[in-house]
């Protein structure tokens, strides 16, 4: 028997207010997060039973997956979104909670403002009725989406019952190639282990692989581990973490920080500790990363074109997306191109993809969307004067939003066109009826914007060995 | 929340794996703010053309019973979040979804819903499908007290898990929200507790 721990039993034991006999566990929530989709039928049912938010100041609002990302001061011109938005307008003041709505400084997507305002800090616990919310694992906590009826357990009981998930250990050694991104190492991880490898888990990303990586590059291999259908992903807080965090909006500070600082540091999985299932990778066996068909698993280095399966599901994705088994896809032409997301939408994203847009233009059959995270990455963007370069390149900045990713605002992917996105999900219809969805990280798909066709970006720098002749 | 105790049903077969919630319930129809009408779009871009013409070979439009059971390929579910994908289907009138597996999230929603998830084993499952595709007429029978599936008018029955707490909810119609209101002052205790606050003070 031994006592070492893995860091997400450590956090889970911490919030357990008590286990029910032969069922879930009572659970304490830090901070609950939440936006205009997932939330109206939870206050209603508050109101039905006449009870209130138990800790209002936990909870933090934002509105993003409805919002317009074009003209955002004028009122929404759709009237379901505008009622959905307008709802979480009055629930929030009539519950009192906290919201960064259209048109304040902080709005944004809920998983980008979290982490940029020091709200998501080591050590908590967090949920958001979004799968997204494992994105918040990057900074060593328990983060995991939750439904409506769970939302309103969390706002009634700032609580919510659970049953613990098992532990999964995904360590990734070795370094990435130097044209291999966070996103490549995620979409590569998931077409291993498939879209159901982590279900029932929670996993901790490890390995110096992960190490390497940035404060906002872990949060985009975190954003996805939901599409492996793991209950959340997590990565140990370390200096990165704590530089990150320090200074920011609602980050401790002062005795408080110091005395914050001395326990994030004991917030590591403990040697010895046992984990349900271990997977071990190498990340030099990882290439730029592009999905062919209709989830996240299905994905393929960009290289190596489309793989044969006689799968009866496999093939109804590649007649939905227009693909045979074996089919090449480098060079294959695009229609548009999407860069935003909680996955790929902060701004060492935009930076990267200014670096390769600077002095190119876009392919003329491809439209570019470029869609910060929020509204803070939209102005320090725009101080860094990344505006002028996609202008001069032709991709439009927009405002901060979910937009495409999802296509619940105006932001849609005709149907049969195919759209290389930085976003999470390539599910039939995801960008709109018959939208084709091709995954890519931001500078696969800054290659794409630039060339009108599936190229890594390699091909920026390296033109001599693709075929670049206009699609 | 609708009791759950034993349900014997016509099956409608969607044969396919890793049916995500994005095509349960698309995106676009989750602007509603109530629980109500989302079966109307329950596979929406699966049932209707862009026209808003029924598409002829879509089991839900050529199903001839009334069926109170879903039968899925596995990791059904999978994707968002969204509790409208578990409204969708108990609006439209399932009780029951059964796969070989289900995606965490959409199980707690279906249970938090009186929809029970039937997680069976993939030999159960491709015994199901195989049976549902020669006889759509196939009835199958799901009891809670007993927790087992039978392929009526056969051998064929196995026993699925469920925790103890869900299968009591279930049974009496009892939601989540209940329970944790009657364990307010353990939860306002635990905020107190020097185990919370040596930690979480700086919060």
């Amino acid at each position: 028997m031994t006592s070492a721990k893995t860091l997400f039993d450590k956090i889970w034991d911490r919030h357990r207010v008590r286990s029910v006999e032969d069922g879930p566990d009572i659970l304490y929530i830090d901070r609950h997060f939440i936006h205009e989709v997932t939330t109206p039928q939870a206050f209603d049912g508050l109101r039905k039973r006449g009870i209130g938010v138990l800790r209002p100041q936990q909870t933090v609002a934002t509105a993003d997956h409805n919002v317009p990302t074009k003209d955002q001061h004028l009122p929404i011109q759709e009237a379901l979104s505008r009622k959905q938005v307008e709802k979480l307008t009055e629930n929030c003041a009539e519950f009192g909670i906290e919201l960064y709505g259209l048109g304040h400084p902080y709005q944004g997507i809920v998983h980008v403002i979290g982490p940029e305002l020091g709200i998501t800090r080591p050590g908590m616990t967090i949920v958001c009725g979004d799968s997204h919310t494992s994105t918040h694992g990057a900074f060593g906590c328990i983060a995991f989406g939750i439904g409506t009826s769970e939302v309103e357990q969390v706002l009634a009981t700032q609580c919510i019952l659970q049953k613990r998930p098992k532990n999964m250990k995904i360590e990734v050694n070795g370094s990435l190639r130097d044209d291999v991104t966070a996103k490549d190492l995620i979409l590569y991880l998931i077409s291993k282990l498939g879209t159901g490898g982590g279900t029932g888990h929670f996993v901790e990303f490890c390995g110096s692989a992960i190490r390497a990586l940035s404060m906002e590059q872990r949060m985009t291999v975190c954003n996805m581990a939901i599409e492996m259908g793991a209950r959340g992903g997590l990565i140990a807080a370390d200096e990165k973490t704590f530089e990150y965090l320090k200074g920011r909006t609602f980050a401790p500070q002062g005795e408080q920080w110091e005395a914050a600082l001395e326990d994030w540091k004991q917030l590591h999985t403990d040697e010895g500790a046992l984990f349900d299932s271990v997977h071990t990778f190498d990340a030099i066996d990882i290439e730029p990363m592009i999905t062919f068909g209709t989830h996240p698993g299905m994905g393929t280095s960009i290289s190596a074109g489309i793989p044969h399966s006689e799968d009866p599901s496999f093939l109804s994705s590649l007649d939905y997306m227009n693909f045979q088994p074996g089919q090449q896809l480098l060079g294959h032409p695009i229609d548009y191109v999407f860069i935003g997301s909680c996955t790929n939408s902060r701004i060492e994203d935009l930076r990267a993809v200014a670096r390769l847009a600077k002095g190119r233009r876009k392919a003329d059959n491809v439209e570019v969307w470029i869609v910060p995270g929020s509204k803070q990455v939209e102005e320090q963007a725009k101080a860094e004067g990344l505006d002028r370069v996609f202008e001069e390149a032709g991709f439009e900045l927009r405002q901060a939003g979910c937009s495409a990713c999802l296509g619940m605002n105006e932001d849609k992917v005709p149907a049969g066109k195919y759209c290389v996105s930085t976003s999470n999900r390539n599910f039939e219809g995801r960008q709109g009826p018959g939208a084709r969805t091709l995954l890519a990280s931001p500078e696969t798909a800054a290659a794409a914007a630039i060339t009108g066709k599936i190229m890594p970006a390699h091909a920026l720098t390296h033109p001599e060995h693709y075929n670049l002749s206009p699609a | 929340m609708e009791k759950f105790k034993y349900i014997k049903s016509t099956a409608a077969l969607i044969a396919k794996e890793n049916i995500d919630t994005d095509q349960i319930i698309p995106a676009r129809f989750l602007k509603a703010t109530s629980r109500a009408g989302f079966g109307e779009n329950l596979f929406r871009d699966w049932r209707y053309h862009a026209d808003g013409s029924l598409k002829e070979d879509f089991v839900l439009n050529t199903h001839p019973y009334p069926s109170k059971i879903l039968v899925a390929g596995k990791n059904f579910g999978c994707g968002s979040s969204r509790e409208h994908a578990a409204w969708a289907l108990v609006d439209f009138g399932f009780r029951v979804v059964v796969s070989a597996y289900f995606a965490d999230i959409f199980k707690n929603n279906a249970l938090n819903n009186g929809l029970l998830p039937v997680q069976v084993s993939e030999a159960f499952s491709e015994v199901l499908i195989q049976k549902l595709k020669s006889n759509e007429a196939t009835e199958l029978e799901v009891d809670l007290d007993t927790q087992s599936i039978h392929i009526a008018g056969t051998e064929e029955k196995e026993l699925f898990e469920i925790n103890s707490y869900k299968k009591y909810c279930l049974q009496n119609g009892l939601d989540d929200i209940d329970f944790l209101l009657d364990n307010r002052s353990e939860i306002e205790a635990y905020e107190a507790s020097e185990k919370k606050k040596s930690w979480v003070a700086f919060y």
